[in-house]
């Protein structure tokens, strides 16, 4: 029975560390390389021993797909490549193979240079990794090898995020990494056609939450923003990820437009701006309105946003400042979390005199967001990563109840195991198929119809062929095989008045077919012969000699049931 | 011509247009019809090979084919056809076939047969896809002939079948089209069973083309287009339809299901998977809701313009309340404590709105844009809709594309009054003031003119806020100004306990006396004198310059600030509450009085009728300058006035006493008249909104007149006998005009000049020019001055050249040769179609003038009767020593023939469109407004 595999290394129940190992149709994908930011131990990696003890795992996995540049989806692929060991392809989107360096080069600058760890990844690594990686376009069928395909669609969230289908003859998976159903200031929502994938694998991040309208969130943001600025004063804005800062800066960029504000804004990030480069070189990535405009004006080359310069925050006056995330252990993340009081180095204590404002901004689909890409897609079954158990369960209730389909949701490690009933295609010869044709009406889908044929199977290839082709073909030479049946009929009448009855009473009965009385005394039916012949013994009894081919099996055996019944009885 | 045109009308006066029209007729049926056919003919027969055939066949088709000559044409196409092997000609063809089969005045039944013919033969797909085309073409053509249309039917059943896609979607658009479900029409009983072709095509439902599918729901469709009844059983096949594969087909799918829907709306249908039942116009309001998250945007728009189309959106709240979304409540529930969002939750209670964030939301702007349309339209018929989607409205106000925006503020402003602003709603609406698009502060103006605000915090906020809009961008203060004088009179009870801090008076001390001259301070007096109109005790908080500034300001904005019962003052003029009729109005009553009186004075001497005249004409025009909402009708009323006065005038001149061509000096005085009054008269037939029939006859009338006056005048001023045998036949071809087209309206027009002239019509005809003028002096003299009635509702066309404002020094440099785009920014008021009458003019100063024709897409509608044109202009010259100023103005073209009912004889002609698109002449509206320009000499 063939079947789909899925082990989650990472992600399973979890959010992090995204890496998801998925068989198929005899092959071994891995979906996501991700580390995991709450740890700081071997837990920040996947566990890859569980896919080989001993030998390289190229050996083991036809290839590795990466579905967005965030680390916690890319952050474990210069250990998984170049320390465990692998040197099969990685598949990419073009953004994410841009901008997938920058963030594993910072991240390995923190883990190094910042927290002193020995044992990691090196600059060299990340670009030898790289090396490693093939860029996809959206829509684009990449074949990895003869059987497996892969193929990727748009997913919204960051900037080269998408979902990516793989497909080994009939059966496919898809899998969404993260996405957002709802398209925000410079990207898209998320997009599949209707794939009926057997399997598809979704992110649920939000699985109970149903958000309200972005546009109160913008709204109040700015509100916020604006407010504070006008007053005079300085706004921090503190943004976690990378592609959630360009957000923030369109945003803020349109609407200091809009509003002719002339505060300046600034981010600190070395990070985000050189990010952005790309940002502005992948603009069929980008939403309706930046794709439409940035012939006029790429909206990612900012007029009221500068790079930050620490000598700046002395300046008078309002201005809004981007510092980038607030680390655990950061005056930042102090503040953050609420300390109204700060001790600074020589105890020194300073009052927060700021107000703290929280606003979510986040870009992942929502449970309604889910739904209508589990609708969209509709899958044989689902399968939950990437969220919390608790809410992952409830999800779960949820998918089976309105689509009826199987949901899945493993824990890491755990395995699922699917069987699938693929259709395997069989190439039908055009002279076949035509003559079959000829003989009824058109196809009906409703109505199955018998057909004659050859079934070739070569390596894996099947076809059917004529039988005449199929022996051509296979260099074999034709053996006829006749059945033949005699059947005893009590008539004292000479043999040849007895053919002359059963020719007359066949023909009468078998109106389609061509009966035919032979002058040799024999009758044929079609191809059918029919003799009749005097019994050994009993002169009062004749025997009936029917003999027809293999083709003609159906008529034939209809034929010797139809004389065993015996003849009417002549009315002269 | 002329002379047997005479000749008839003097035997049989009212049957002159349809002799001419069977001339005409005949005359260019000899010219064209020889040559048709057999040119055709000879060029199919000389042709060599399919592709010289084929452009034989593209050339002929450029070229119109009258109505007599089609069925040669088509035997001779046939004749070809028959021998053609090459599909591609046999498809042009085909397809010829079907485009003469169209032409007005011929009856294609006799080529059916034939069409039908060799369809039966033909074997090319695309061929026979473009014969059932030419066959729905002769169906369509004859609509009655039951017969016809039952034999197609059975042609298109017949070859439905076809293994084609083309062939079949071909078919069933036929179906169609031509389909009925009529059981009567078989009384033969010869076994043409009628079929039921809403079966046939919903056997069709299913195809394995989705081309296919999609033209077999266009055709259910067409069908109820065409009055036939759908089967409710339809509905569920097209419910499946909604989760095809195709988006085309699913388009097409959710617009069935709305006709459906609107068919069927009380039938019961059960919710799958729960035993309950719903009705099913609630089931497909949710079906169409569900759409709105479709994967294809062109569904989205689809199935987002379809929820517009909804009346009752209380039925979307009993659906959401019982049925399919109800699941978003439980989410809401099930999640942890901090995870319940109570927009989220509130959002699926309000009904549609799911359906509508979805929309609003999109990634799309075709999405939202119909997504808020649909809002509008539903929040019109609601006001408890209105109140719920009016945060979503607001929310609208920051998309991303001004388009949108725009859109939304339109659509707040068409449902305010189904609503009141609560504070933090008016703090968002009024934040977007700072937008940096004019068309978006107007809009918002216009939206606040209109807005009802519920505290007095909100006026003084939204107060504040236009403020700062003002020192932001100080163009935008009439828009403000307008704005605060709607705000004040909506809500005095709110702007008085503002009052003193508005005007920032102390109980005990006096404080400075404002600026007058400063913006915002007018803009603060103009919120609180309109507010004052309604709220007799505010007065008594104003201080004495208050009252000095109020004294200023009525004179000097007096649109803007009302007349108001002052403490110790007279009234200025007669106060004007908005509850008196028209007609009770004083105003308006004067009006009438002042008209009445000129037209009851039919024979005073003619020094008494000259001063009345000039007296009411000064009084109309006061009065319009004092009561704008009477300024249309005094200008109107006073223009006529004006025409009489010039006609009596001209008419009194010393030169008719005098022999013939000695006064030719004075003679120009009345030619002179006699072209004003022509140049009036067209004002007043075209730069008034509101004209009714009634008006235009006697406008025309008088226009007649004045050529009446100019053929008297050519007649005394020339010598020679020629010209002026021409001049009175054009003069009386005018008449012969006039009486065709008012011909309803003659009877208004007893003793005027023109009903006596058609009286004398016969005689004029055969006499002597010299004699036609002199009949047609002495009836000038004669005729009565006619009552012109006064149309309900009249406004004058005008027009503000905004930008260039024609004040800035430094001119505007450009190489000569070269062009220099000038932005012109103009509002008009009530301008009837601006897109095709408005034009702008540019004068250079060596009198050379350019006529700019604006694009259509320059033209917005801020709101009803207004336009705004936006428009770039470019200039061009040659070098010039110096700058010099070229004028830039506003014109109104007007067209006099396209105003009137077409007569039958030039419906359906070329002549017509062409007359149309003409320009008879251009009014100037505007000021206009002087732009310093320089263009230098190229460098070389």
């Amino acid at each position: 029975m063939p079947e789909i595999r899925v082990t989650p290394l990472g992600a399973g129940q979890d959010v992090g560390r995204s890496c998801i190992l998925v068989s198929i149709g005899g092959k071994n994908v891995m979906l996501d390389c991700g580390m995991h930011m709450g740890f700081n131990d071997d837990r920040r990696f996947p566990d890859f021993s569980y896919i080989t003890r001993n030998g390289r795992l190229t050996d083991f996995l036809d290839c590795v797909i990466i579905s967005h540049f965030h680390l916690d989806h890319c952050g474990a692929l210069p250990y998984f490549s170049e320390m465990v060991g692998y040197d099969g392809p990685i598949y990419m989107t073009h953004p994410t193979q841009a901008i997938c360096p920058i963030l594993l080069e910072d991240y390995r600058k923190i883990a190094v240079d910042k927290k002193g760890e020995a044992n990691f990844f090196t600059s060299q690594m990340i670009k030898d990794c790289m090396k490693k990686v093939v860029a996809v376009h959206l829509h684009q069928t990449v074949q990895v090898d003869d059987e497996l395909e892969i193929k990727a669609y748009y997913a919204g969230h960051v900037l080269g995020a998408a979902m990516f289908q793989i497909k080994v003859g009939s059966e496919s998976v898809v899998y969404t990494g993260d996405y957002n159903m709802t398209p925000d200031r410079h990207l898209g929502a998320a997009w599949i056609d209707k794939c009926r994938p057997n399997l598809l694998i979704t992110e649920s991040t939000y699985a109970t939450t149903i958000r309200d309208s972005k546009r109160c969130r913008e709204r109040d943001f700015l509100k916020k923003v604006h407010e504070a600025v006008e007053r005079g004063g300085k706004v921090l804005i503190p943004v976690f990820a990378l592609g959630r800062a360009q957000e923030l800066c369109i945003l803020l960029e349109t609407f200091w437009e809009r509003m002719n504000l002339k505060a300046p804004i600034y981010f600190s990030t070395g990070l985000t701006e050189k990010a952005n480069h790309y940002y502005k070189l992948f603009i069929t990535w980008t939403n309706q309105k930046i794709r439409k405009t940035f012939v006029q004006r790429n909206m990612f080359e900012f007029k009221h946003i500068k790079a930050f310069d620490r000598a700046f925050a002395d300046n008078p006056g309002p201005m809004v400042i981007m510092p980038g995330y607030c680390v655990q252990g950061t005056v930042g993340h102090k503040i953050l979390s609420g300390q109204r009081k700060l001790e600074m180095e020589g105890r020194q204590v300073l009052e927060v005199k700021m107000q703290v404002e929280y606003m979510s901004f986040s870009a992942h689909a929502d449970a309604k967001g889910i739904m209508q890409l589990v609708g969209q897609a509709e899958p044989e079954s689902v399968l939950l990563v990437h969220g919390e158990a608790k809410k992952m369960e409830f999800l779960k209730q949820k998918i089976e109840q309105e689509f009826r389909v199987s949901c899945y949701m493993p824990a890491n490690g755990e395995t699922v195991t699917l069987p699938t009933s693929p259709s395997i295609p069989v190439g039908i010869s055009l002279g076949l198929l035509k003559r079959e044709m000829a003989q009824g009406l058109l196809p009906d889908a409703k109505k199955p119809r018998l057909l004659h044929g050859t079934l070739i199977m070569k390596d894996s290839n099947f076809r059917l062929v004529s039988s005449e082709q199929a022996l051509k073909e296979l260099g074999l030479a034709e053996h006829q095989l006749r059945f033949t049946c005699r059947v005893h009929l009590h008539d004292p009448r000479k043999e040849q008045e007895t053919a002359m009855r059963v020719y007359s009473h066949l023909k009468s009965v078998l109106k389609e077919h061509c009966v035919q009385h032979l002058p040799d005394g024999s009758v044929t039916v079609e191809s059918i012969l029919i003799q009749a012949a005097a019994h050994s013994e009993d002169p009062g009894t004749k025997v009936l000699l029917v003999s027809w081919t293999y083709q003609d099996e159906e008529l034939g055996s209809h034929l010797t049931s139809l004389l065993k019944k015996g003849l009417p009885q002549a009315a002269s | 011509m002329a002379a047997h045109l005479k000749k008839r009308v003097y035997e049989e006066f009212t049957k002159v247009v349809q002799q001419q029209q069977e001339e005409i007729a005949t005359k260019k049926l000899r010219l064209t019809k020889p040559s048709k056919s057999a040119a055709l003919h000879i060029d199919l027969c000389k042709a060599t090979s399919p592709a010289d055939a084929l452009q034989y066949l593209l050339q002929f088709a450029r070229k119109p084919v009258e109505a007599e000559s089609v069925e040669g044409v088509v035997r001779i196409l046939l004749e070809h056809y028959y021998k053609e092997n090459d599909p591609s000609v046999r498809l042009k063809i085909a397809s010829l076939l079907g485009l003469l089969s169209k032409t007005a005045g011929f009856s294609p039944d006799c080529i059916m047969d034939d069409a039908i013919n060799i369809l039966q033969n033909e074997k090319s797909h695309q061929v026979l896809a473009q014969l059932l085309d030419t066959l729905l073409a002769i169906g369509t053509k004859l609509p009655e002939n039951q017969a016809i249309q039952m034999r197609l039917v059975d042609v298109a059943c017949k070859h439905l079948t076809d293994t084609s896609h083309g062939v079949r979607n071909k078919c069933l658009q036929l179906l169609g089209n031509l389909g009925s479900l009529e059981k009567s029409v078989t009384k033969d009983g010869e076994g043409l069973a009628v079929r039921d072709v809403q079966k046939i095509i919903g056997d069709y439902f299913s195809d394995q083309d989705p081309r296919v599918r999609t033209a077999a729901i266009k055709a259910m469709l067409q069908l109820h287009e065409r009055g036939l009844k759908l089967h409710q059983t339809i509905y569920n096949q097209a419910c499946k339809l909604l989760s095809d594969d195709y988006e085309q087909v699913r388009s097409a799918a959710v617009q069935l299901i709305w006709v459906v829907s609107q068919l069927y709306p009380e039938s019961i249908v059960p919710i799958p998977s729960s035993n309950e039942e719903i009705r099913l116009v609630d089931d497909a309001f949710g079906k169409i809701c569900h759409m709105v998250s479709d994967g294809s945007w062109v569904v989205r728009v689809q199935a987002a313009k379809l929820l517009r189309k909804r009346t009752a959106h209380e039925r979307a709240k009993e659906l959401y309340s019982s049925g399919e979304f109800s699941s978003g409540r439980k989410w809401g529930d099930d999640a942890p404590k901090e995870e319940i969002d109570t927009g989220a939750v509130n959002l699926i209670e309000s009904g549609a709105c799911g359906a509508f964030v979805h929309g609003l939301e999109d990634e799309m702007y075709e999405v939202r844009i119909a997504a808020v349309e649909a809002l509008c339209m539903l929040a019109q018929s609601s006001p408890s809709f209105a109140e719920k989607c009016l945060d979503f409205l607001v929310d609208m106000f920051n998309d991303e594309i001004e388009e949108v925006r725009l859109q939304s503020i339109h659509t707040m402003r068409k449902i305010s009054n189904n609503i009141t602003l609560r504070e933090d709603q008016l703090d968002t609406v009024l934040a977007v003031l700072e937008d940096s698009s004019r068309d978006i502060r107007e809009a918002l103006h216009e939206l606040l003119c209109c807005t009802n605000v519920s505290t007095k915090e909100g006026i003084h906020l939204a107060l504040v806020e236009l403020l700062k809009n003002l020192t932001k961008y100080p163009t935008d203060r009439d828009s403000i100004w307008k704005c605060l004088k709607f705000l004040g009179s909506r809500h005095p009870t709110l702007v008085l306990p503002l009052v003193p801090e508005l005007l920032s008076t102390h109980p005990f001390f006096d404080t400075a006396e404002p600026d007058m001259d400063d913006p915002a301070y007018i803009a603060v007096l103009v919120l609180i004198f309109n507010a004052a109109k309604t709220c007799p005790t505010m007065p008594a908080l104003f201080s004495d310059h208050t009252f000095r500034h109020y004294a200023y300001l009525r004179d000097s904005l007096s649109h803007l600030v009302p007349a108001l019962r002052l403490p110790g003052r007279k009234l200025v003029s007669s106060a004007v509450s908005a509850n008196i009729t028209p007609h009770e109005d004083p105003s308006h009553q004067f009006l009438q009085q002042s008209l009445e009186r000129v037209y009851s004075l039919q024979h005073l001497d003619p020094q008494g009728t000259q001063e009345l005249l000039e007296l009411t004409i000064r009084d109309l025009q006061r009065l319009g300058e004092l009561q704008s909402e009477l300024a249309g009708v005094a200008d109107f009323s006073a223009t006529y006035l004006r025409c009489q006065l010039l006609l009596i005038k001209a008419l009194q001149e010393k030169l008719w006493n005098v022999a013939a061509p000695l006064y030719l000096k004075q003679s120009d005085l009345a030619s002179a008249a006699a072209k004003q009054i022509m140049e009036e008269t067209y004002k007043m037939e075209f730069m008034y909104s509101g004209v009714e029939n009634k008006q235009v006859v006697i406008i025309h009338h008088m226009r007649l007149q004045a050529k009446a006056l100019q053929l008297i005048v050519t007649a005394r001023t020339t010598r020679g006998v020629d010209p002026l045998f021409g001049m009175c036949e054009k003069f009386l071809q005018e008449v012969d005009f006039f009486q065709r087209c008012f011909i309803a309206d003659l009877p208004h027009l007893q003793d005027s000049f023109v009903d006596k002239l058609l009286d004398l019509m016969p005689r004029l005809m055969t006499s002597k020019p010299v004699e036609v003028v002199k009949i047609v002096q002495t009836m000038l003299r004669q005729s009565t001055f006619l009552h012109l009635p006064l149309p309900e509702q009249i406004h004058k066309a005008s027009a503000t050249i905004i930008e260039p404002a024609g004040e800035s020094d430094n001119p505007l440099r450009f190489t000569s040769g070269l062009v220099v785009a000038l932005d012109v920014d103009a509002t008009l008021e009530h301008v009837q179609d601006p897109q095709s009458t408005v034009k702008v003019q540019v004068l250079y100063p060596d009198g050379q003038a350019q006529m700019i024709h604006p694009k259509p897409a320059d033209f917005r509608n801020p709101g009803p009767g207004r336009h705004r044109l936006i428009t770039q202009v470019y200039l061009s010259h040659t070098a010039w020593t110096e700058p010099c100023q070229v004028e830039v103005r506003l014109l109104l073209a007007y067209n006099s023939n396209s105003r009137i009912p077409k007569s039958p004889w030039i419906e359906g002609g070329e002549v017509s469109s062409q007359v149309e698109t003409s320009i008879e002449g251009t009014i100037p509206f505007s000021k206009s407004v002087k732009v310093y320009i320089m263009p230098k000499p190229a460098r070389r």
